[in-house]
């Protein structure tokens, strides 16, 4: 008897702790999140002379039903013991891997995607929910004693958890979710992994998509393509940006004056005097930032100079080789099919036609925007996919330069929050689960809403908490609920 | 140590994300702040506006009858995405067009060379204007012909016949009124003649429009904010002339068969009371399907029935020039009432001869404007343009002369609210100088005295003139418009002005021209119980004399100052005084006396023989 009381009165004290222990900020963050993206479902599903907004047919209505199922699932999440996350990590991740395997053998075809499991009237996304188990399992595993991201045996371990993942769901015929995994590379940097891959990972993709997409425009007064140009000036900057981060003071200025002189004496004879191709000034940088490294490194006899070297020449090859191969080497429809695959094409009907219209839609906002059920670009079907992919136009649109800062700033807090939540963790695996959760917004947020404002490529991929859609909303809650309640429990350790 | 450095990373993802928000932010600035251009794409996206057009304003007559209003008329239209699988035969039947036609038609909608701006998406104008009876028999099988559509649009429609070139007419309007009046789109319609052209403004009335907002696929959704920037069409204003129109009627029927005018005004509003220009047209030709075909048949007609004679006439004004001659020789002391001139069946000075007809002599200023001596006004004129002493030189004197001239409302528009009014010629020195070289005098010019020669008015300007006299020195300027709907008509028409002539003077001419009408030139004039004045003219050209006349009534407190020309119509008492007399009893007794009547009806059959000459 004196036990069970005892029990009870823990069970009592831990409630209430819990209730303390919770970050309210996050939450409340998270609640108006998910209220400005309920009034963008309603405003972006609003039909004309269709009275009712709470109707459960229309989707309005219907994501009003995710919400509140959503909030339900987050108390119960929270009302969780935090351990069994952790010893049920690995089980979770097993069965959505099975899951996933088995998706596309079930699935229907939707839009030549098969990611969709149909249970009767509703239908879920397992791509969703795995994100989540994933990042619980890496949790899990770097958590691990005696795991260490500098033993390649335990790095690889860590890479194939997040890859299998990947090619599992590429097989469903979802790239953009499958793209949303490399934001796990945020974590393995958070953990240890040299800056170096993430910089020149990030690097790679910069060149690429900057390449290919400002290839045709050319700049004013030259023979050059703004393209090439701005991708040789970017792998100049890069590499002077990395002796400058190795300390090397000196150098960094050396490079940096030279580089900006020969530039601006190329552009200036070019727009003055001999029009050319000022390319070959770039180019000639770069070339000589390379010798000049293996010089230093050869009279100082420090290895780190050799790698940037290498980091500029592999640059240069990987842009040149990827332009030789685009523009050479692949057939003129595997071409057009990379660059709608990037969005970067304006086909009138195509990711250029969505684009177009979700700029003129935010464009036509202005800074107060149109009022609430008043946008007339999203009311209208003038831009597609407007309530799930391209969902922040209506921001745009209806709440103007205003609102859509606002949202802005609700995600960068919510990031910046986590970041916090993340580092306050005492134990590794809470902290990688953190920055795994955080990294994936990031990732989504990035890509979404730089797709909208035409930045970025046009990937398929929902705005946490705003896009319709009970699957995203559903596994967005659980994956920042299941990290509060971690969090929430760290307490009981520091005492 | 290795941990330490590593918790820095948490500022360099932290950076991450700041670093994209701040370009985001940047590019919704661009896009939402800097830029319009997606405000205007996105509103030509979503936007529909439709026209709605007003009634064009009503026009009455003086007594408020009505002379111009609107009808509806239907054009057909199509949209030939959709005209499939229509039964052609019934459908030309119904129209009545042959299938030929059909065919032709087709295919110049198909053109986009003759049909710009064509689309298979858009209704397209198939026959355009048909009257409503017409209209209800197609209206029945409309169901049955797919892709065609009826689109409503107001015609002009005349109560009455009368005053064609007054009333003007509309028409579509052209590319050069859309680029100068961002108002009109392609095929509205827009005054093109008389007071349609003149008080567009006013008639037009202003376009409504509804706002629909239509979605991707080009359907209609509904309407923007409920209708709350919608604007409801307003009508155009009514015009009220000063026209009236029995007396207009009367001196239609009066010219029948004549080339000329009639021009009345009311001296002491200046309001024209009729303006007749003949020969005329019946306004009716003028609208709907046929307007084209008419329109062409009437400028090509070798007698003009489009010229507005009575503004854009420009005629010599023979003898009714002389009350001007008299009122300037009066107030510029050349003469007074009991200078006597000699007349020996004309004017003799040197080689000059300028006949006269048969009477005493010699003759004061009464018995001159009385008898329409040409002699008296010659040594008048004489007398001025030669009095060196007085101006200095000869064209000191005609420049003066000019200036009396011009106060009186020659030689210039006088601004009538009509479009194409023509200034008539008033010649001045430097015109002479440069026509004689310098030399030239008096007697050079002698013949402008007795309005000849150099000289010619238009009609409404003798009417003006006569007016004047009426008024006994001063005019209104000469208006068809009495009053507009909830305005004011221009203060231009309200405004008196005043020639350089004194009041005194002429009250001599009109005592001169109540002697004429008493026992001078104008006897016929004469009506019973109404105290008229007048002056005949007869104006030589190269053909038969042009017969003119004008007159005013009562001689006091005056409310009607007609003029009449008849071209070719001989004498001035052969067809002007009786015409002229006509229209004042008509319009002071309100209709015409029995024996008037029969008169008139003479004067209605009465046909000069123009032949078929080349005009």
């Amino acid at each position: 008897m004196p036990t069970k009381q005892l029990a009870m009165a823990q069970e009592n004290v831990s409630t209430k702790s819990l209730l303390r222990s919770i970050d309210w900020i996050t939450v409340m963050i998270y609640l108006l999140l998910i209220a400005a993206g309920w009034t963008c479902v309603v405003g972006a599903s609003y039909n004309y002379g269709d009275p009712s907004i709470l109707d459960f047919t229309a989707r309005s209505g219907k994501q009003l039903i995710w919400i509140c199922c959503s909030f339900f699932l987050g108390f119960v999440l929270l009302l969780m013991d935090d351990r069994i996350y952790d010893t049920f990590a690995n089980i979770f991740y097993l069965i959505m891997m099975a899951l996933l395997l088995v998706t596309p053998f079930v699935a229907a075809d939707v839009k030549g995607s098969y990611s969709w499991i149909n249970l009767g009237p509703i239908s879920l996304q397992p791509a969703e929910f795995a994100k989540c188990a994933t990042a619980l399992a890496l949790a899990k595993y770097m958590g691990s004693y005696g795991f260490s991201i500098y033993k390649t045996r335990d790095f690889l371990h860590a890479l194939a958890i997040v890859l299998i993942p990947i090619i599992l769901i590429i097989m469903e015929h979802e790239t953009g979710s499958a793209l949303v995994y490399l934001s796990f590379f945020l974590v393995f940097y958070r953990e240890g992994m040299s800056g170096s891959v993430l910089f020149v990972g990030l690097a790679a993709v910069v060149y690429f998509v900057i390449g290919l997409r400002y290839e045709p425009y050319q700049l004013d007064g030259t023979f050059t393509s703004v393209g090439k140009f701005t991708v040789l000036l970017l792998i100049w900057l890069f590499t002077d940006l990395l002796v400058f981060l190795y300390k090397e003071k000196k150098e960094a200025r050396n490079i940096f004056i030279i580089g900006t002189l020969i530039t601006l004496s190329a552009y200036f004879i070019s727009r003055k005097f001999v029009v050319f191709d000022i390319s070959w000034a770039q180019f000639g940088i770069c070339i000589a930032t390379i010798v000049y490294l293996i010089i230093q490194a050869l009279r100082k006899r420090c290895s780190k100079f050799f790698l940037m070297a290498l980091f500029t020449a592999g640059s240069l090859a990987m842009y040149y080789s990827t332009n030789y191969v685009l523009n050479d080497v692949l057939e003129p429809h595997q071409q057009t099919r990379i660059r709608v695959l990037l969005g970067l094409d304006d086909d009138a009907n195509g990711a250029g036609y969505n684009v177009r219209q979700s700029e003129i839609a935010i464009g036509s906002g202005g800074f107060q925007g149109k009022g609430f059920l008043n946008g007339t670009q999203t009311k209208l079907k003038y831009v597609p996919e407007q309530d799930t992919d391209f969902i922040f136009c209506t921001v745009g649109e209806e709440h103007g330069f205003i609102g859509a800062t606002v949202v802005l700033g609700l995600f960068l807090a919510l990031i910046l929050r986590l970041i916090k939540l993340a580092e306050r963790q005492p134990f590794i695996s809470g902290r990688v689960y953190g920055y795994s959760v955080l990294s994936i917004f990031l990732f989504h947020f990035f890509i979404n809403i730089g797709m909208v404002l035409g930045l970025t490529p046009v990937i398929g991929i929902p705005l946490p908490f705003f896009s319709y859609g009970g699957s995203s909303l559903w596994g967005f809650t659980i994956l920042l609920f299941i990290f509060l309640r971690i969090d929430a429990g760290r307490e009981k350790f520091r005492r | 140590m290795k941990s330490f450095d590593l918790e820095k990373r948490k500022y360099t993802v932290a950076l991450m994300a700041i670093l994209i928000v701040i370009i985001y932010l940047i590019r919704l600035f661009s896009l939402q702040i800097m830029s319009d251009s997606y405000k205007k794409n996105a509103d030509s996206n979503a936007f529909l506006k439709k026209i709605l057009y007003p009634a064009r304003g009503l026009v009455n007559d003086r007594k408020g009858r009505l002379l111009v209003y609107n009808e509806p008329a239907y054009n057909i239209m199509v949209i030939m995405n959709e005209q499939h699988g229509v039964d052609t035969l019934d459908f030309c039947k119904t129209i009545g067009i042959t299938k030929q036609q059909y065919i032709d038609r087709m295919n110049e909608i198909k053109d986009p060379k003759k049909n710009y701006g064509y689309s298979r998406f858009t209704p397209q104008l198939f026959i355009g204007q048909i009257p409503s009876r017409e209209f209800s028999v197609f209206q029945e099988k409309l169901f049955k012909f797919k892709g065609f559509y009826v689109e409503k649009r107001a015609i002009r429609h005349y109560a009455t016949s009368v005053a064609a070139h007054v009333l003007g007419d509309v028409g579509e309007v052209s590319q050069i009124n859309i680029d100068s009046d961002s108002y009109y789109r392609p095929g509205d319609f827009i005054g093109k003649l008389g007071i349609e052209k003149s008080y567009e403004l006013d008639l037009r009335g202003v376009k409504g429009m509804k706002i629909m907002l239509r979605d991707v696929h080009g359907r209609i959704k509904g309407h923007y904010k409920n209708g709350l920037f919608d604007r409801v069409p307003e009508p155009g204003r009514t015009l009220t002339l000063g026209i009236d129109r029995d007396l207009q009627a009367l001196g239609e029927r009066l010219m029948l068969g004549k080339i000329g005018s009639i021009v009345a005004i009311d001296p002491q509003t200046g309001e024209i009371l009729c303006m007749v220009s003949s020969p005329t047209f019946d306004p009716h030709l003028l609208v709907g399907t046929d307007r084209g075909k008419n329109y062409k048949n009437l400028y090509r007609n070798p007698y003009k029935p489009l010229l507005n004679r009575a503004i854009m006439g420009q005629y010599p004004p023979g003898s009714t020039f002389k009350t001007s001659q008299g009122l300037t020789f009066l107030q510029e002391g050349i003469i007074n009432t009991h200078t006597l001139f000699p007349c020996y069946h004309g004017f003799h000075y040197g080689r000059v001869h300028v006949g006269c007809h048969g009477h005493r002599s010699p003759v004061n200023l009464f018995d001159a404007i009385e008898t329409s001596c040409n002699s008296y006004f010659c040594w008048g004129f004489y007398h001025m343009i030669q009095a060196r002493r007085k101006y200095g030189s000869y064209s000191n004197a005609l420049t003066r002369w000019k200036d009396y001239m011009v106060s009186m409302g020659f030689g210039y528009r006088l601004g009538v609210d009509l479009p194409g009014e023509k200034r008539g010629m008033i010649p001045n020195a430097d015109y002479y100088n440069k026509h004689y070289k310098g030399h030239w005098n008096a007697l050079t010019i002698i013949s402008d005295a007795i309005g000849q020669g150099e000289v010619s008015l238009t009609p409404l300007q003798i009417t003006n003139l006569c007016a004047t006299i009426a008024n006994r020195g001063f005019y209104y300027i000469p208006h068809v418009v009495r009053h507009i709907e909830g305005k004011a008509i221009d203060t231009l028409y309200t405004r008196r002005h005043y020639t350089l002539v004194r009041r005194a003077f002429y009250n001599d001419i009109a005592i001169g021209m109540r002697d004429a009408v008493l026992g001078g030139t104008c006897r016929t004039a004469n009506i019973p119980g109404i105290e008229v004045c007048g002056k005949t003219g007869t104006a030589q050209n190269r053909g038969q004399d042009h017969s003119v006349f004008m007159g005013f009534a009562p001689m006091y407190n005056p409310h009607i100052a007609v003029s009449v020309y008849v071209e070719n119509g001989g004498f001035g008492a052969d067809y002007g005084v009786p015409i002229g007399s006509l229209m004042i009893e008509q319009y002071l007794n309100g209709h015409l006396s029995p024996s008037s009547q029969k008169r008139a009806d003479m004067f209605a059959h009465k046909a000069i023989g123009y032949g078929a000459r080349k005009r």
